[in-house]
């Protein structure tokens, strides 16, 4: 069987599948739980800065992701 | 053979190729749209214009187009062109009747088990490289949809553990964002990927017939021709599949097809930067299925998954007897003619199956209906048995009444 299956490859696939494809939306989550979670607004409806911030973080690195992987594309690497 | 001929030969196998592609797009829709479509992040008509739009960028994208078809799987030797349009024949086929049964099929391995079915004809079974097409096709179709079940499903138990105290609106609001992204993602990594394929068999076709030089790149109307014919594809959108990726397997919303649609993008980049590629149709698949195995309290259809693995694995046995069927019937009229035999009963089972497919159709109207299986009577009184329910059994003689009337 071990002949058949490139074990090296599909280890590399499923750890960076796990984090990039699990992390991602993971800290997407995160993002979202940061602006819109349980206290996130304060009486009057405003959210925090640093909730903001945090949030614009974590959206900011799930769009570099994006932009990263269209470049990866466009690149041939694939 | 007569040079008029062979010209027409060549304007036939470009003609298919280009029909391959056609249904390529057709087909793959839905790995990228179904979960937008069926989550609402999207609606219908909305996504099937962002994927085909992707898809036509994507095909312009990256251009490491090589001559080769099926490389590894069978000797490249006995590849000519009437094993090229036998080939392209079967996969065309195969893909047409997994579309009008719902059920997504890789097209890659359809155009393979087409190719290695033609090869068989042509060569016999020297002809096939056997430790190729095992390691190289058969494999990574039981391995791709285990990867992405494992990392959809690790995604979605994260995603909904940090989310589970938001409001479901905000959630939905939000998670539209990355769900319209990562989908978007995986369109554009298909127009690049699949669109490739068909430039390279075309361009393979050119340089068998002298059209163009051996070192020849790819020309610019080949290029045009594929990114349009498989954004066509895309746009008119094969709604069957997208109904039963995002209808049929599990109940999402917008959480999980974010989640479902990052794993595929991930997967799918990840395995041709590895050099182990795995069909983007079985990736998606499984992050669909995964997203389900992940989500609590929700049910997997896995009755309809298993129906689907099935088609896997017989997507290569069959593609390939409609490509040996295809190869056989130009052999036995023999020649030119042979070919244009072939390309007309390729139009004709292509007719016939769209045909069909009117019977019951499937749109961007009725996409996102509830899924409800064909339970025939029996399965239905037993149900209304065992739940001690006499109402299942009125259900079944609506459906009764409702199936005479559609019968007139």
């Amino acid at each position: 069987m071990s002949q058949y299956i490139e074990w090296d490859a599909l280890g590399n696939i499923v750890l960076w599948g796990l984090i990039v494809g699990a992390g991602l939306p993971t800290l997407f989550a995160l993002g979202v739980r940061a602006v819109e979670g349980p206290g996130a607004r304060d009486e009057e409806g405003h959210i925090p800065t640093f909730r903001k911030i945090l949030g614009g973080l974590c959206f900011g690195i799930a769009a570099l992701a994006v932009v990263g992987a269209i470049a990866y594309i466009a690149a041939g690497g694939h | 053979m007569e040079p008029v001929t062979e010209s027409l030969l060549l304007v036939v196998v470009v003609a298919t190729a280009l029909a391959f592609d056609f249904t390529n797009g057709f087909h793959d829709t839905g790995n990228a749209m179904a979960t937008s479509i069926a989550t609402r992040a999207l609606k219908p008509k909305q996504a099937v214009l962002l994927s085909a739009s992707l898809n036509l960028v994507g095909a312009f994208l990256s251009l490491t187009v090589a001559a080769t078809i099926a490389t590894g799987i069978v000797d490249a030797d006995v590849v000519t062109l009437g094993v090229v349009l036998a080939g392209l024949a079967g996969g065309i086929i195969w893909n047409l009747v997994t579309w009008l049964l719902g059920l997504p099929s890789s097209s890659s391995h359809a155009l393979i088990g087409g190719v290695v079915g033609a090869v068989l004809a042509a060569a016999g079974s020297q002809g096939v490289l056997w430790d190729g097409l095992i390691s190289k096709v058969l494999i990574p179709a039981l391995i791709a949809p285990i990867v992405a079940i494992a990392v959809a499903s690790v995604g979605t138990r994260l995603v909904t553990r940090f989310t589970q105290d938001v409001e479901q609106d905000d959630n939905d609001r939000l998670f539209r964002w990355g769900q319209i992204g990562s989908a978007s993602l995986v369109s554009l990594a298909h127009g690049t990927n699949d669109a490739q394929k068909s430039m390279g068999i075309i361009l393979l076709a050119l340089i068998a017939a002298g059209a163009v030089p051996e070192d020849s790149g790819v020309p610019f109307w080949v290029i045009l021709s594929c990114a349009l014919a498989m954004a066509l594809g895309t746009y008119l959108g094969g709604w069957r599949v997208i109904r039963t990726l995002g209808k049929g397997l599990v109940e999402l919303e917008s959480r999980q097809g974010m989640a479902a649609e990052t794993s595929s993008a991930a997967v799918i980049l990840l395995s041709s930067h590895f050099g182990y590629s795995l069909s983007t149709t079985h990736v998606a698949t499984g992050s669909i299925l995964g997203s389900g195995v992940g989500m609590k309290g929700a049910s997997v259809r896995w009755s309809v998954a298993g129906r689907m693995f099935l088609a896997w694995l017989i997507t290569v046995p069959c593609a390939g007897l409609v490509g040996a069927a295809a190869y056989g019937l130009g052999a036995v009229v023999g020649g030119g003619v042979g070919s244009f035999v072939v390309f007309g009963a390729l139009i004709a089972v292509s007719g016939a199956i769209w045909y069909l497919s009117k019977r019951e159709p499937v749109g961007h109207h009725n996409v996102n209906d509830e899924w409800k299986p064909k339970a025939d009577n029996e399965s239905i009184l037993a149900e209304s048995v065992v739940d001690h329910n006499m109402k299942l059994m009125r259900v079944s003689k609506k459906g009764k009444r409702r199936k005479v009337e559609g019968m007139r």
